[in-house]
Order: structure tokens, then sequence, then C-alpha cells
């Protein structure tokens, strides 16, 4: 079964201001991130995951009356933002929850854990065959 | 059929037999698989083009062992430095196939490979991704494919079932009569498996999909030809057969799944209802009856229906029941509780389904709330009715499914207004 692990950040004053740390901090935080990918794909569970630009550029998009492109954004009172996600093939909820606390303590300024909120979903899949 | 289809289906039939026999001959089972992968790559290119050579079994044999060889050699040549005169021998020595019928082909080699590929020590995905390889003859990427995961995913699963193979010590032999009949049942489950990934999925390319509820067919039947005389193998292919003859009437034009009494009867395949109603009388005549050709009883009982309301629920009751004793499933109490319904009334059924409320298994599981609907809607309660609907919607994580529940539900709110 098919899971979507999603990182949230918190914006503001959050621990998650990659820009603002340590050439250090940055590059064990990333290293983590490959580590963990590559566990994944060595597990046979990693389907894909996608590290995302900051939100100051995002923009919301919504098609107008002649249906061009009309955007808005971005939103500075947003609390929290989407920082990126994996999407994993597991045997169980429980393996996804674990994957996901293990992503969570991905290591932030002076490689304390970050404990980030991960939102775990399940993906959508095929039916059940019928009796 | 283009030409690529049938080299493609030729390579399918040959890979496990000269999986067989290279794994045989040379004793490692990974390192034999990896080197029959290599020969069906090279051949599934150069075969289009250069034609089918005359002898194709030995044209695979021959490619497999020369990769072995070069393994081997570049092992050895890492350790004693003697690169240069190992290249010079490989690049002189003449390419003959041995003839097909000198190869000594058997048909157990078949059943060896589908016992080491489910092996009980294998997570059920590898055991997948390992038996469509070496028995489906299926490369990694159309494996990946079928199952939606990236190849280098895929392979990771594929080598770490074979690592785990390795690990286990298990010989490439037959394992012996007590061993079969202990893992024949990790056989069948892989094989159920496959077919169901093919056969309940709507998402993703469908054509991948269609092909492996095809390809476990496929090797069901070559395992029911190798042990005609086992109950739960003709039991297996009956009741595949006996599911896979609704394909084309069980979606709509929109993907969108019909119910089995909705479905249009004359869609259904009669030349595999009729084979496998064969399989089905076979194993009842002989005897016991075990889970698999339990549920291809019922399966037959279906597809014999001329008309929904035809169907001989009475008989489908008592075969469930016969199904419950065999297994500790919740599902199959589920499906009692349907049959009961269609003989005893709606009320009858969900007295049933009350004492599955206690079972943790089923606790909040989207099914129970999908049959207590329907069982609802033909007790003419419709408020009820929609309520279990809406809440097993939110509960599936299947789309196919939550969209007919949702139907289901609005097709009811008219009748809810109308009071």
């Amino acid at each position: 079964m098919r899971f979507i692990m999603m990182m949230h950040a918190p914006r503001g004053d959050g621990g998650y201001r990659i820009n603002d740390w340590s050439p250090e901090d940055f590059q064990a935080h990333i290293a983590f991130m490959h580590r963990f990918n590559r566990q994944l794909t060595e597990a046979g569970e990693f389907v894909g995951a996608e590290g995302l630009a900051p939100p100051g550029a995002a923009k919301l998009v919504r098609a107008g009356k002649d249906g061009a492109p009309v955007t808005d954004g971005p939103f500075p009172e947003t609390k929290e933002f989407l920082a990126g996600w994996w999407i994993v093939d597991v045997d169980s909820p429980e393996r996804a929850y674990a994957l996901a606390a293990q992503a969570s303590a991905a290591p932030g300024p002076g490689g304390v854990p970050l404990n980030m909120p991960i939102e775990v979903r399940q993906v959508m899949s095929g039916p059940l065959p019928d009796a | 059929m283009t030409a690529p289809d049938a080299t493609h289906r030729l390579l399918r039939e040959l890979a496990p037999q000269v999986l067989g026999v290279v794994a045989r001959r040379h004793g490692d089972f990974a390192d034999a698989e990896d080197a029959v992968q290599e020969a069906l790559i090279a051949a599934a290119q150069q075969w289009p083009v250069a034609g089918v050579p005359t002898n194709p079994r030995g044209w695979l044999y021959q490619v497999a062992m020369r990769r072995l060889a070069d393994h081997v050699r570049a092992e050895v040549a890492r350790r004693r430095r003697e690169d240069a005169v190992a290249a010079e021998r490989a690049a002189t020595e003449p390419f003959v196939p041995p003839r097909d019928a000198d190869l000594g082909v058997e048909q157990d080699d078949t059943l060896v490979l589908l016992f080491m590929c489910c092996h009980p020590a294998l997570t059920p995905p590898s055991a997948i991704a390992l038996t469509l390889r070496a028995v489906g003859g299926l490369t990694t990427a159309e494996i990946a494919s079928a199952f939606l995961v990236p190849e280098a995913t895929m392979a990771q699963r594929i080598s770490r079932a074979k690592a785990s193979i390795r690990a286990s010590g298990v010989p490439f032999t037959l394992p012996t009569d007590v061993e079969r009949a202990a893992r024949l049942g990790a056989v069948l489950h892989v094989l159920y498996l496959i077919f169901n990934e093919g056969y309940a999925s709507t998402s993703g390319p469908g054509l991948h999909r269609t092909d492996l509820s095809d390809e476990a067919i496929r090797l069901t039947r070559a395992l029911h030809a190798l042990l005609p005389d086992d109950g739960e193998v003709a039991g297996l292919l009956a009741l595949m057969l006996l599911t896979d003859a609704r394909r084309a009437a069980r979606t709509g034009p929109h993907g969108e799944l019909i119910p089995l009494d909705e479905q249009d009867r004359a869609l259904w395949s009669r030349a595999l209802i009729d084979e496998g109603v064969a399989l089905v009388e076979g194993v009842m005549a002989r005897g016991p009856v075990g889970p698999y050709g339990l549920q291809a009883a019922i399966a037959a009982v279906h597809d014999e229906a001329p008309r929904a309301e035809d169907t001989d629920w009475p008989q489908i009751l008592a075969l469930y029941q016969l199904l419950e004793r065999l297994s500790d499933n919740p599902m199959v109490a589920l499906s009692r509780a349907i049959a009961a319904a269609m003989v005893h009334g709606p009320e009858v059924g969900l007295e049933q389904l009350r004492a599955l409320d206690a079972d943790a298994r089923l606790a909040g599981h989207y099914r129970l709330d999908a049959v207590r609907a329907h069982l609802h809607e033909r007790a003419g309660d419709p408020a009820r009715a929609v309520a279990h609907y809406r809440a097993a919607a939110s509960r599936t994580a299947s789309a196919p499914e939550r969209d007919y529940l949702l139907a289901r539900a609005a097709r009811l709110t008219p009748s809810l207004n109308s009071r």
C-alpha cells in the first residue's frame, strides 16, 4: 500500500529556515535526506520524493472567466508550508508511520533533530476483487 | 501479432526452462537468475531484428552460461590479475549453442523455480517480484511499471529477495514431499496475489495490470499441468478463470465499478466459465475441498446463473459456511452474512453483522459499512443506507470503490427527500 508523507515546516521563526543555517548543519541535513532516500530505495519501498522551493515564490492559480490563469500570493500569513514529500510503497500503515518518524528526526541547527510534523495519508488505489 | 510480441511470448515461455537448466548446472540460483536475465534482454533486442534462432533455448542457455563464465572470470581475474589472458580466450571461443534437445530441460525445473521464488522467508511483494521475473520471464522494468514503482526500487526488491534465498541456503532441488506440502500454500498465495493485482487494480496503465492477471493464469496453468491431482491448485486455477470470465462486464465505459448483480452477463466469457466449472466439478468429485476450491465453487454458482435473480443463494450460503470452518477470516463471515441475507432476508443479514462488530480485524473497515448499507437499502431504510454508504466511502482507500459507494448514496437521496 502506498502512502504520501508530507513534510510540513513552520513558517516564521521556526527551525526550518535552511538558508540561515551554518553550512555544516545544512550539509548534515541534506546528507540525512540522501541517506534516507537511499535506504527507502534499497528496501524496495521508494516510489518518489521531492523537496519544494521555499513558499516565498509560491502562487495560487485559478482559471479566470476567460480561462486565463489568475495568480495570487504569496501568503505570508500561512503558519505552515509544505517543504517536501515522499511516496512510499510499504506493507502496513505502521511501517509508513515509522518511516515518517525517521524523516521527522532529520537534523537541524547544531545537529539537533527537527522533529517536524509529517502528515501521512494513504494514496487511493484500485478496488478489491468482487466476491 | 507483431514480431516483438511473438518474441516476447516465446521468451516468457523459455525463461523458466533455461533458468532451470542453468541453475541446476551452476548451483547458485541468484547468479543463474542474473545471467538468464541478461540473456533474455539480449534476445529481446536481437531476435526481432535477426530472427529467432533455430534452437532458441540453446541460444539462451549458451548466452547465459557465457555471461556466468564472464562474471566468474572477472572475479578470478580481479584476484589473479589475469584479465588479459581470460579476455583473449573469451574472444576466440566459437559461439555454438547446444541443440535444444540436448539441454535436458525438465518440467520439474519450473516447479523448483516456483518453490524457490515463493520461499516462505520472503515478504509477499519480494516473492511476487521474483516469481514474475524468474518464472514469468518479465523484465524488471515491466514488473516495476506494473506495480507503479521506479525500476531501481523493483531491482532492489528482487536483489534483496535473491540475497534472502542465498542466505537461507536452500539448494536448487525439488523440495521433499513434506516441505512441498508446507510450501505449496505460499506458492498458491503468491499466484493469487499476482492475479488480484492485475484484476483488482484500475489505477495505472491498464495494459500492464491485465498482463499480470494473464500471467498469473498462465503460471497457475503450468502448475496445474505439473500437479494435476492437487485439488487446491485446480481450485485456484478455477477461481481465477471464473473471476476473469467477468472481466469485460465489471467496469463501465468510464472505468466505474459495476456490481455483480448489475453486470451484463452476455459479456461474460462462456469459454472461461465452462473451463472453470469443469475444473470445480473435478475438485468437488475428488475431495476433500480446500479454501481455493470452495471459493471457486462459489464463483461457479454465480457464473452459472443466467440472471442475477436466478442465483442459487442457498448453495452459496452452504459453501460459505464450509469455507468459514476452514479459515478464520472475518471477510468470509462478512460474505456469509450477505448470503444469509439473500436467503433469509436483510434483517437476518444485519443481525449476523452485529456479531462482527466485536472483531478487531474488521472494526472500522469500509466493507462492513458497505455491506450494512446494501442490507439497509434492501430492507427499505434509505436513510440508514445512505449514512453507511457515505461512512464506507470515507474509509476506503480505493478510488473506484469510493466512487461506486457515493453514486449508490446519491441514487438513494431523492427517495429520502420525497418522504
